[in-house]
């Protein structure tokens, strides 16, 4: 066994941190819709047919986005092991409760049409709606105790117990993306389908708006109050949320002006905005101690050694254009609308809402 | 931290729930890979010829295919997030090198598995056939590819190569990929699970096309599907056998202590008898044993009289090297796990074979005895892969990974209770799961495909979901 020479730590470690921002950025913007259109199956479809077309719309997408979580998962295991293995312990069953969550709405997916029974599928769209909200609102719940702090003592050991993670700050978080992952997939929604669904996901988007908008500014307002390191960070603190409540304010108008596509890009950008706000509230930490400053968890201290992320740097570097390439390609191919059978739409979206 | 609860540790419970959930995970895994592959080259048959008797078969296995896919997807991530949960010492220790070919697994094959399966389910009459074609290639390319990096993974915790330990923090940190990449048992794990998951598929092709051939369907369909499924049945049980031999050498050389417990062997002999069935108790004194002289040697060692290293002696080494404790795992489930994969594995290969001969006399279709027996043995390659894993992996311990890291070191610093909680949570939705996804499995699998024209085969559905 060789032992090592430590070689001075590079900006890899940086690096890494921000493409861990990015991949969960990547996931809740694309899983946000798919969240957002689960969560409202029931409000928006009137029958079974409709609750297909709903469903139809993220079905060719939805396995791909989860696979962001996944990746990132992943990525945060192998560039800094000790911040997955102090958060995916800490968060035990709130990372249960979200597992159980994405199980019962992946199987209710391929499950739901796989029989011609009502009450089969009706079991298997609640499985939708609570397997979408729910993490919906977890994720949310586990960001802003991130950004909080939550109660890690000496050597990254977990001193507090679930109910510390559910304090008001975080439960505000929670509902902020609930609010914003179904505002988003009221959006996606609004462009994706024809008629009655079309109908009623644009009202509940113009009536959902300006609570999301509040709701989001209080938190963030909050956020702002705690902030620990904000400062630290080359932007203008307040220019990204600020970003984000823009265009949050402007969904609204944008749906009523029939400008689906930039309703979806508000919706989209708002959710890039707020995420992106709470990683760089993180820098230069992974994880931050409620316990005591001492305690908090440093990219530097936490990350991989600079062998381990020039491989994955490389790998990242040559692949990640493939994925972006053939995903993107994928919502080229089942760009248009969604309809009920036997109804005579206009199929192809007018380019000019986008 | 209060570790005990009723008397049972976090680790038996983390233990339980990692066997428990990666079992289960892995009763999915193995027909993805085999079924994908096997759909893949029906629809290529479709195409090359034109044939609506391959498409109707694309279609109806492509079925159980996606509905088999969903299961593997939703357990696979449990797996993924459970390393952190429960085995947050060990998530720390190995992270700069286990976790490495997970994060590329996602990258290169989970986001090539999905998009493209979502393009193959949705795309029929979307995009041009040849693209429809690629895409459940790709889709079955993206599941080879996947069980490399995760195979590798655990490759490296039977056999640590490419690492250094960190002075300062005791981690284990990588210096070479590449030797992680061509670890030597990987490639022979490796091997050996690809053809054992391309037996699973074909094993399962078979059994359906078989019941469906005593009961008349489609014999034009069943017929055809039967016959591909029963070619690589032959070829991937000769594989599977031939690799897993390959890998016991490996074993031998690099975990002693598990061949030993495999045979329940005490004491190193040279010319060492292979123990075929034991009754009694598998200590020394047993009550009666089968054993053939000679055959273990050449097992282990590729010669007649080579040296099989004994449990007693292992351990006596053992003790010298690592300190007081014990070194040998379960020898029993060893012992009966090991005989279980390699007894269903020659099983296999008989069905397989005479499968063939019935095929080349032309007397499949009318041999219902062998079709009902060959239905049965769809259970088969998933208990083959079962007891596979249980033997690797138990027979490894009490290391988690080989040499570095004690199971009993790897565990989370967690109170029991949560564990508990999450253990039978998971159980609970996981026995669910499995009861649904096995009904479902037998409904769609006993509708016969309804016989299309041409052109309504060319029909595109407007709603999937
Ligand atoms: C030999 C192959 C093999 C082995 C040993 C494992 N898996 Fe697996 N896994 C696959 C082969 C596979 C697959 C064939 O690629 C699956 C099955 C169905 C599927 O969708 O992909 C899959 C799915 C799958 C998924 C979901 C991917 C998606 O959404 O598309 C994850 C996150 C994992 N696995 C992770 C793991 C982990 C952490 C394992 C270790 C304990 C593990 N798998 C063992
Ligand atoms: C890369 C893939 C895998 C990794 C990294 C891995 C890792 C581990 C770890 C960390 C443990 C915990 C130690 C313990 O409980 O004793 C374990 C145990 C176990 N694993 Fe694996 N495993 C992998 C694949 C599999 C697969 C595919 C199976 C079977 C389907 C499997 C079956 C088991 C079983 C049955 C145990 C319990 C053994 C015991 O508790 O004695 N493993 N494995
Ligand atoms: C006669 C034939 C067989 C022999 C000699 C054989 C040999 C082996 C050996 C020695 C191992 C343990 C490797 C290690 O721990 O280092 C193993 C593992 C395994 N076997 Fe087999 N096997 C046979 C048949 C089968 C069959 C029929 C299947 C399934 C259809 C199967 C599936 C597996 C799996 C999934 C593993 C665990 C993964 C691994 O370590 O490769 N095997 N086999």
């Amino acid at each position: 066994m060789r032992v090592l020479h430590l070689i001075t730590p590079s900006g890899l470690d940086q690096l890494w941190f921000y493409l861990i921002g990015v991949l969960w950025l990547g996931y809740f913007f694309l899983e946000g819709f798919d969240f957002g259109v689960g969560t409202l199956l029931p409000f928006v479809s009137k029958d079974d047919l409709d609750r297909r077309v709903v469903i139809n719309t993220i079905g060719p997408v939805w396995d791909g986005n989860e696979v962001w979580l996944i990746t990132a998962g992943g990525a945060t295991f192998a560039a800094f092991p000790l911040w997955y293995a102090t958060v995916f312990s800490g968060f035990y069953l709130a990372l249960f409760l979200v597992l159980a969550a994405l199980i019962f709405r992946g199987m209710a997916f391929e499950f739901r049409h796989k029989r011609d029974d009502t009450k089969w599928a009706q079991w298997w769209d609640r499985a939708i709606f609570w397997g979408s909200a729910l993490p919906a609102l977890l994720w949310g719940v586990a960001f802003a105790d991130f950004v909080h702090g939550v109660p890690i003592g000496a050597n990254a050991t977990w001193t507090g117990n679930f109910f510390d993670l559910v304090k008001p700050y975080a439960l505000l978080g929670g509902l902020s993306t609930l609010l914003l992952f179904t505002l988003h997939g009221a959006t996606y929604l609004g462009l994706k389908t024809e008629g009655d669904v079309r109908v009623r996901s644009r009202a509940i988007a113009m009536r959902l708006a300006p609570v999301a908008l509040v709701v989001v500014t209080a938190f963030l307002a909050w956020t702002y109050q705690t902030a620990h390191t904000m400062h630290h960070v080359g932007l203008v603190p307040p220019l990204l949320p600020i970003l984000g409540l823009i265009a949050l304010a402007g969904v609204g108008w944008l749906v009523r002006d029939n400008l689906e596509g930039w309703a979806f890009i508000a919706t989209a950008l708002t959710i890039v905005a707020f995420i992106a706000t709470l990683f760089l509230n993180l820098y230069p930490n992974v994880l931050i101690s409620s316990v005591s400053p001492h305690f908090d968890i440093s990219i530097a201290a936490s990350a991989s050694h600079p062998y381990t992320l020039k491989v994955m740097s490389w790998v990242a570097l040559i692949f990640l254009p493939f994925v972006l390439l053939y995903q993107s390609w994928t919502y080229w191919i089942f760009k248009k609308r969604v309809t009920r059978p036997g109804s005579s739409p206009e199929t192809e979206h007018p380019s000019t809402n986008v | 931290m209060e570790t005990f609860i009723a008397g049972i540790s976090t680790l038996s419970l983390a233990r339980w729930q990692f066997g428990i959930t990666t079992v289960f995970h892995f009763l999915f895994v193995p027909l993805t890979i085999g079924l994908g592959l096997l759909v893949a080259v029906l629809q290529t048959a479709a195409y090359r010829t034109g044939d609506v008797d391959y498409d109707r078969m694309t279609k109806f296995f492509g079925k159980l295919f996606l509905v088999n896919f969903a299961i593997g997807v939703v357990t696979g991530i449990v797996q993924e997030f459970q390393f952190g949960m429960d085995w947050s010492r060990y998530s720390v220790f190995v992270g700069n090198i286990f976790g490495a070919p997970l994060a590329i697994e996602g990258l290169l094959a989970f986001f090539m598995e999905s998009t493209f399966l979502g393009i193959w389910i949705f795309g029929r009459g979307r995009v041009s056939k040849r693209i429809h074609l690629a895409s459940i290639w790709m889709v079955s390319i993206g599941t080879i590819l996947s069980a490399a990096f995760i195979v590798a993974a655990n490759s490296w915790m039977q056999h640590p190569v490419g690492y250094a330990i960190d002075p300062k923090t005791h981690q284990a940190v990588m210096t070479n990929f590449w030797a992680v990449m061509t670890n030597s048992t990987f490639i022979a794990a490796y091997g050996h699970v690809l053809a054992s998951a391309f037996l699973t598929g074909s094993v399962f092709m078979l059994a359906i096309a078989a019941w469906h051939l005593r009961k008349g369907h489609d014999l034009a369909g069943f017929g055809k599907a039967a016959r591909i499924a029963i070619v690589v049945t032959v070829l991937a049980s000769i594989a599977t056998m031939f690799l897993g031999d390959n890998q016991a050498k490996e074993m031998e050389a690099q975990q002693p202590m598990k061949m030993a417990a495999a045979e329940a062997l005490y004491n190193t002999s040279s010319g060492a008898s292979f123990s075929l069935l034991t009754i009694g108790d598998l200590s020394d004194n047993a009550v009666f044993q089968i054993r053939v002289p000679h055959i273990l040697s050449v097992l282990a060692t590729n010669t007649w009289d080579g040296k099989v290293q004994g449990i007693n002696q292992l351990q006596k080494a053992a003790n010298k090297k690592f300190g007081a404790g014990s070194y040998v795992p379960v020898i029993w489930l060893c012992y009966w796990s090991f005989r279980i994969m390699v007894g269903l594995g020659v099983l296999l290969f008989i069905l397989g074979g005479v499968a063939l001969w019935l095929v080349r006399k032309r007397r499949l279709e009318k041999s219902p005895r062998f079709l009902r027996f060959a239905t049965w043995m769809v259970f088969a390659p998933f208990l083959a892969n079962s007891f596979g894993w249980i033997f690797t992996e138990v027979g490894r311990q009490p290391w988690v990974v080989y040499g570095l890291l004690k199971t009993s070191k790897a565990v989370t610093l967690i109170a029991p209770g949560y564990v508990a909680a999450s253990l039978i949570g998971f159980t609970a939705i996981y026995s669910l799961l499995a009861v649904i996804e096995i009904g479902l499995m037998i409904r769609l699998a006993k509708v016969p495909p309804a016989i299309e024209t041409p052109s309504e085969a060319e029909r595109v559905p407007e709603l999937i979901y």
